[in-house]
């Protein structure tokens, strides 16, 4: 067995629009007790905090609309603290700083798993289209900063349409009128710019996926959601293997050289042709998935990471399903205490190297 | 038809396809027949293999086939083309 290794874990926020982290850290978990976690959170209530049989020990980071230099120092005094090895981010918003901070990280020995500035930018919903180019199947999308573009948006895009956010957020709309509002809605939630994309029937099928950085595929496993929230998260799920979707996927991670994780999102029209609606530079919340089909994807990217050998990849089991469920954790008044105050909640007795 | 081939069915006739996740509870005669589809059987094959396991009258078994065989390509398990050889 290899040495311990201890893992940094952001996206503690496991609320009904979950972040990754949690699922990450499970799957960093799972089987195994040479894992140590470090869980990175933004405020004093993510759930994740108190999930005292996951996470050892917590630290408050600053948001990334502070910029790198706050992040930087926090970083240093949480490795002081803690020793960690690997930092896995989940959050679309933060992924610029962290990939800003990857070559000193890495030169303090800290390592990531982690696209290019390039890279992050080509698959942002703005530029999507851009991947239709590396030949990639993406429906017609168009990038719009003023209401008054919608008047007009039929004339290349007809209805119905799909109404995104920059960052999160989809409305479907038939109308005019309801693609103003929904316009309006996410100007309110997400800001601009937003984004128009043909709306495509079929089935929605997602993939989880690893790329090694030059091209090839470290693993991915895909899954159907069965239940969807009313914000569109799936909330259960089955794997699947259908083999155009593994195609899909290779073809990305050929065109992208992608290097970490991400998700695809796809849909699968009814002729059984396929359209990649989204990239997520990062894992999805559904990840543990892939660790109880038996393809544990956030492990092998922390391996990577560190630098390590990769563990031999199983094939994943079809059929591993995942049900979601919402349980209310006990915490007392110490841990939100110390989190809000000091900014962490060590529950181990830290690292000192 | 390598959907249909691949399909994973239980003793109890609980039905998983793995290429799109969707699950269907089947009836024993249906369970029969999609057996016996999987292993090729052509119409004569089917009939044989109903009346081997259920008592039936021979006027219900071609339109238990048909029946069945017009679900498979409703749910597009089988090409939309597709009928039971003879």
């Amino acid at each position: 067995m290899s040495a311990p290794l201890t893992v940094a874990v952001t996206g503690l926020n496991a609320t009904d629009n979950p972040g990754p982290g949690v699922g990450v850290i499970r799957s960093l978990r799972h089987n195994r007790d040479d894992v140590r976690v470090v869980g990175l959170a933004y405020d004093a209530l993510e759930p994740g905090v108190y999930a005292d049989g996951l996470v050892s020990d917590v630290f408050m980071i600053p948001y990334p609309s502070q910029g790198v230099d706050p992040l930087r120092d926090r970083l240093a005094y949480i490795r002081e603290r803690t020793g960690f090895d690997v930092i896995i981010p989940t959050l679309d918003a933060e992924l610029p700083g962290f990939v800003e901070l990857a070559p000193e990280l890495a030169a303090q020995g800290v390592g990531m798993l982690l696209p290019t500035r390039e890279q992050l930018d080509l698959r942002c919903k703005a530029k999507l289209a851009a991947l239709g180019d590396k030949g990639l199947p993406v429906p017609a999308s168009r990038v719009l900063t003023d209401v008054a573009q919608l008047y007009s948006i039929h004339e290349v895009i007809p209805f119905p349409i799909v109404v995104k956010g920059p960052y999160y957020g989809a409305r479907v709309a038939h109308t005019l009128e309801e693609a103003v509002a929904a316009f309006y809605k996410m100007v309110g939630e997400w800001g601009y710019p937003v984004i128009v994309q043909q709306f495509v029937a079929g089935q929605e099928l997602c993939v989880c996926a690893v790329g090694d950085g030059d091209g090839g595929l470290v693993g991915a496993v895909q899954m159907r959601k069965t239940v969807i929230t009313d914000k569109g998260k799936g909330w259960a799920g089955v794997a699947i293997r259908d083999p155009g979707l593994s195609q899909l996927t290779a073809t990305f991670m050929s065109a992208t050289k992608w290097r970490g994780p991400c998700e695809l999102e796809v849909i699968r029209d009814t002729n059984g042709g396929y359209h990649v609606l989204e990239v997520n530079p990062r894992f999805p919340a559904w990840c543990f998935l892939s660790a109880g089909a038996g393809m544990n994807l956030p492990y092998a990217v922390a391996e990577l990471a560190a630098g390590r050998e990769l563990s031999p990849l199983h094939d994943y089991r079809v059929g591993t399903m995942f049900v979601r469920i919402a349980l209310d954790q006990i915490s007392d008044m110490d841990a939100f205490s110390r989190m809000s105050t000091a900014g962490e909640v060590v529950r181990s007795h830290g690292v000192a190297r | 038809m390598q959907r249909l081939r691949d399909l994973a069915i239980s003793d109890t006739g609980f039905v998983f396809d793995p290429f799109s996740g969707a699950t269907y509870t089947v009836n024993g005669t249906a369970q029969c027949l999609l057996d016996g589809l999987k292993r090729g059987l052509d119409r004569d094959g089917l009939v044989a293999l109903l009346r081997e396991r259920f008592e039936c009258s021979d006027e219900d078994l071609p339109r238990d086939i048909d029946d069945l065989v017009q679900s498979l390509r409703m749910f597009g398990l089988v090409p939309g083309g597709f009928e039971v050889g003879r």
